[in-house]
């Protein structure tokens, strides 16, 4: 570190970045992260690709968020904007489940699955292919600016851009048609937003993926924070087993030593393989993502010595304390079925479970009535009263619908619209609903002078295919005599 | 060490290295610290940004107006843009509107729903004053709402009050009927006027016969029939209310009859004409019309409409 601060110096909080070169390794926990990275990018660039038939009424693509139709769907899942409190059900339930899973298996999510790390990871292969590995890349970070580096730093950039482009450009497919869009994109004529949309992600994954790298997950993402706060004795984190491994020192070393030396040879392999460019035996910190390639590069080193592996493992705290008294360690299912975890996972799958049990009980079909209240009620010359309703069908089906409007328990009441003569009044209407849409209908209802007092019904729009249940709304018939009229005509 | 020097200009502060301004207060001294550049840089650029702004946009206020800037830019101006803009939206359906005639629209949903809603919007800026924001009127300014029309509730009719108004000075084709004031001009004592107004109360079916209203009959007869009806059953040539239904433009009860018949009622509506184009008179007759009272074109023949579509009231409707 520095000397003691001197008076005269300027004291700066600012650290320099020190680069970051892993070198190449590989290994159970390597292998399973290549597998990981599969999956995400896969389901990131495939998913909008998919198609789904939805009949000729709804788009055919399997997840779409269609802002401009105010739909989002999810292959047989239709959401419509009211229906959002779905939506913010996963939402919840995502971060619920991070709960669990960093209870459970600690920074899991930042070692494996986040975008940061999944777009590093790419980013630090592709350093390893074009500037080879960890000693090449370090040699050609110090070497002058020649025109053979600089070419070599085109080309390596050039690649870092097709990548960010391909990411960023894979955003914009989720709201809209894909192969439309694409179609679009290419000649032009797509929406200015799906181009600036391109253009912005393919900056920020240029330079978080590209050149930030680390530094995003020390210093600019919340969640570690979070997470150093959430993680408990319980947790898993990647721990170097400072009581096998100390004290530290090369083979040459220890042949020297007085007495025996640990497990840990000193050779460097986990510090020169982390991502994040820490070195793990100082201890657990906030530079680990919990990637767990350090542990692949000890386990060689302890084989290649013919010493047992897992110097640094996977390890709780209290298994740590276990394993320093020589006790044997706990088995996992009593790790994981503490009460925490099964609250968290209580609350997770409660949460999930209501949100399917609301998916299925929903109604495709429903109705809703705004009485008139200006003028309440309008005396017809015959002494009829009448009193318009406005109706809102809302057909959720990918398929149009046709629904009969009545009044039930209005006696004598007659129907009509305000696109309908008054004299073609009748009993029932029926209004042609279109797929997936909403039908506003001004609805008069006409009672005769004797039975005209105010009473409460219910409107019912039964679809005339017959299918689902025929949505019910309870309402109020006002009349000469209710209490905003007091005996006027009495 | 340095606290003499202050004659020579700058005194250099050991610990930083800046300038010090030479005020102490209890050997806390002040330095000279410069702004910090982009602090500087930032501020001359806002000078610049200012200089070119007032020179492009409005900016120095004068007695009545603002400068105008080279760019002639105003809030006004981006106002009328954009009116402008949203007229031009709506001239292919206001032009279709125009081109059809107002009991053909119907035929066209579509159009016909454009110039509900557009006259819906105008009713807001132009009506609502008399015959309230849901057209239910009041005490002298008809209810648009109900199937009782002084004039005709059919689209053409609607139309042609609109375009011409009701008594309204200056329209030659406006229309127009004067009922006497009864008693003020002493056509009538106040006897008679009581009398008639019992048999008009009789009429409507809010009294049952009786002496007076047997007497008033007669008065009905020789002064009103003329205009209302033998039977009250009123006439639309002249705008004379039905008086045997149960809508009262001035109040249906004894006292607001007596009123009516002693200094009767002329209510006026301006022409529309000249103050809202055509198109737009046209939006707010179809609106009228879907109100819910709206008649169907009268048959061209019989002149005694009125009748007939008395007998088209809703519950008999229902029966068809």
């Amino acid at each position: 570190m520095m000397d003691p601060i001197k008076a005269d110096a300027p004291v700066s909080l600012y650290a320099k970045r020190t680069a970051v070169f892993p070198r190449k390794i590989d290994g159970p926990f390597r292998r399973f992260k290549w597998f990981v990275m599969a999956v995400c990018l896969a389901v990131y660039w495939g998913t909008p690709w998919i198609r789904w038939d939805r009949g000729p009424h709804a788009p055919h693509q399997a997840v779409l968020v269609d802002l401009a139709h105010r739909r989002f769907y999810m292959f047989d899942i239709e959401i419509w904007p009211q229906e959002f409190y779905f939506v913010a059900g996963m939402l919840i339930m995502a971060g619920i489940g991070l709960f669990l899973v960093t209870s459970a298996v600690g920074r899991a999510w930042c070692g494996y699955a986040c975008p940061q790390t999944v777009w590093t990871d790419l980013y630090q292969h592709v350093d390893r292919l074009i500037d080879g590995d960890r000693n090449a890349q370090m040699r050609l970070n110090a070497a002058p600016w020649t025109p053979a580096k600089f070419a070599r730093r085109m080309f390596k950039w050039g690649v870092y851009l097709g990548i960010a482009f391909v990411t960023g450009g894979a955003w914009i497919f989720y709201f809209a048609d894909a192969p439309t869009l694409q179609r679009e994109f290419w000649t032009g004529t797509a929406a200015p937003v799906a181009y600036a949309s391109t253009g912005i992600l393919t900056f920020t994954t240029f330079w978080l993926g590209g050149f930030m790298r680390e530094q995003v997950c020390i210093y600019m993402c919340p969640w570690p924070r979070i997470q150093t706060a959430m993680l408990d004795e319980n947790s898993l984190t990647v721990t170097y087993k400072h009581w096998r491994g100390e004290p530290r020192g090369s083979l040459k070393e220890a042949r020297n030593a007085a007495s025996p030396l640990g497990d840990c040879i000193d050779c460097k392999q986990c510090v020169a393989v982390c991502p994040t460019g820490i070195d793990i035996r100082e201890g657990p910190q906030i530079g680990c993502i919990t990637c767990a390639l350090c542990v692949d590069a000890c386990d060689r080193a302890m084989a290649s010595i013919g010493r047992p592996r897992g110097l640094i493992d996977y390890c709780t705290l209290v298994d740590a304390e276990r394993e320093i008294k020589g006790e044997p360690a706990r088995p996992v299912m009593k790790v994981l079925l503490r009460p925490r975890l099964m609250a968290y996972f209580a609350v997770w799958g409660g949460i999930g479970l209501a949100l399917l049990f609301m998916l299925g009980a929903r109604e495709r079909l429903t109705l809703s009535v705004a009485r008139e209240r200006n003028p309440e009620f309008v005396q017809l010359s015959g002494g009829a009263v009448r009193n318009a309703f406005t109706l809102a069908l809302r057909n959720m089906e990918d398929r149009p619908r046709t629904l009969r409007i009545a009044a039930e328990g209005l006696p004598g009441a007659a129907l009509y619209t305000d696109e309908m003569a008054p004299g073609a009044a009748r009993a029932s209407i029926d209004v042609p609903v279109p797929a997936d849409s909403t039908a506003k209908v001004r609805l008069y209802a006409v009672v005769p002078a004797d039975k005209a007092h105010p009473q409460d019904f219910a409107l019912t729009a039964t679809p005339l295919d017959g299918g689902g249940r025929a949505p019910r709304r309870e309402t109020h018939f006002a009349a000469p005599g209710g209490e905003h009229d007091e005996g006027e005509h009495e | 060490m340095t606290h003499d020097n202050t004659h020579a200009g700058k005194v250099i502060d050991d610990a930083t290295g800046t300038a010090k301004v030479g005020h102490e207060w209890d050997g806390i001294e002040e330095l000279d610290t410069p702004l910090p550049r982009w602090w500087l840089w930032t501020f001359y650029a806002s000078i610049v940004f200012a200089l070119v702004y007032v020179v492009l946009y409005p900016a120095i206020p004068m007695l009545h107006s603002a400068s105008t800037g080279v760019l002639g830019w105003s809030s006004r101006g981006v106002l009328a843009e954009e009116v402008a803009h949203e007229k031009a939206e709506h001239q292919g359906v206001r032009d279709a509107i125009a081109a059809t005639p107002i009991e053909a629209l119907a035929a066209d949903p579509k159009l016909q729903r454009a110039a509900i809603e557009g006259g819906r919007a105008a009713f807001k800026v132009n009506c609502v004053q008399c015959h309230g924001a849901g057209a239910a009127g009041a005490t002298g300014y008809p209810n648009l709402n109900d199937d009782d029309w002084l004039w005709g509730g059919d689209l053409n009719t609607i139309q042609q009050t609109l375009v011409n108004g009701i008594r309204y000075p200056g329209n030659d084709a406006t229309r127009s009927s004067l009922m006497p004031s009864f008693g003020k001009d002493g056509i009538l004592t106040a006897a008679q006027v009581q009398d008639v107004v019992s048999f008009v109360r009789v009429l409507s079916k809010q009294d049952p016969a009786n002496g007076a209203s047997r007497r008033g009959a007669q008065i009905f007869a020789d002064n009103c029939a003329v205009c209302h009806g033998a039977n009250g059953e009123g006439n639309r040539s002249v705008g004379a209310p039905r008086l045997s239904d149960k809508i009262w433009l001035y109040g249906g009860d004894r006292a607001s009859l007596v009123n009516t018949v002693t200094n009767a009622h002329a209510g006026v509506m301006p022409a529309w004409t000249g103050r809202l184009d055509p198109v737009t008179i046209k939006m707010l007759a179809v609106y009228v019309h879907s109100l819910g009272g709206g008649e169907a074109a009268p048959a061209p023949a019989p002149a005694p409409a009125p009748a007939a579509s008395a007998a088209a009231a809703p519950p008999a409707g229902a029966a068809q």
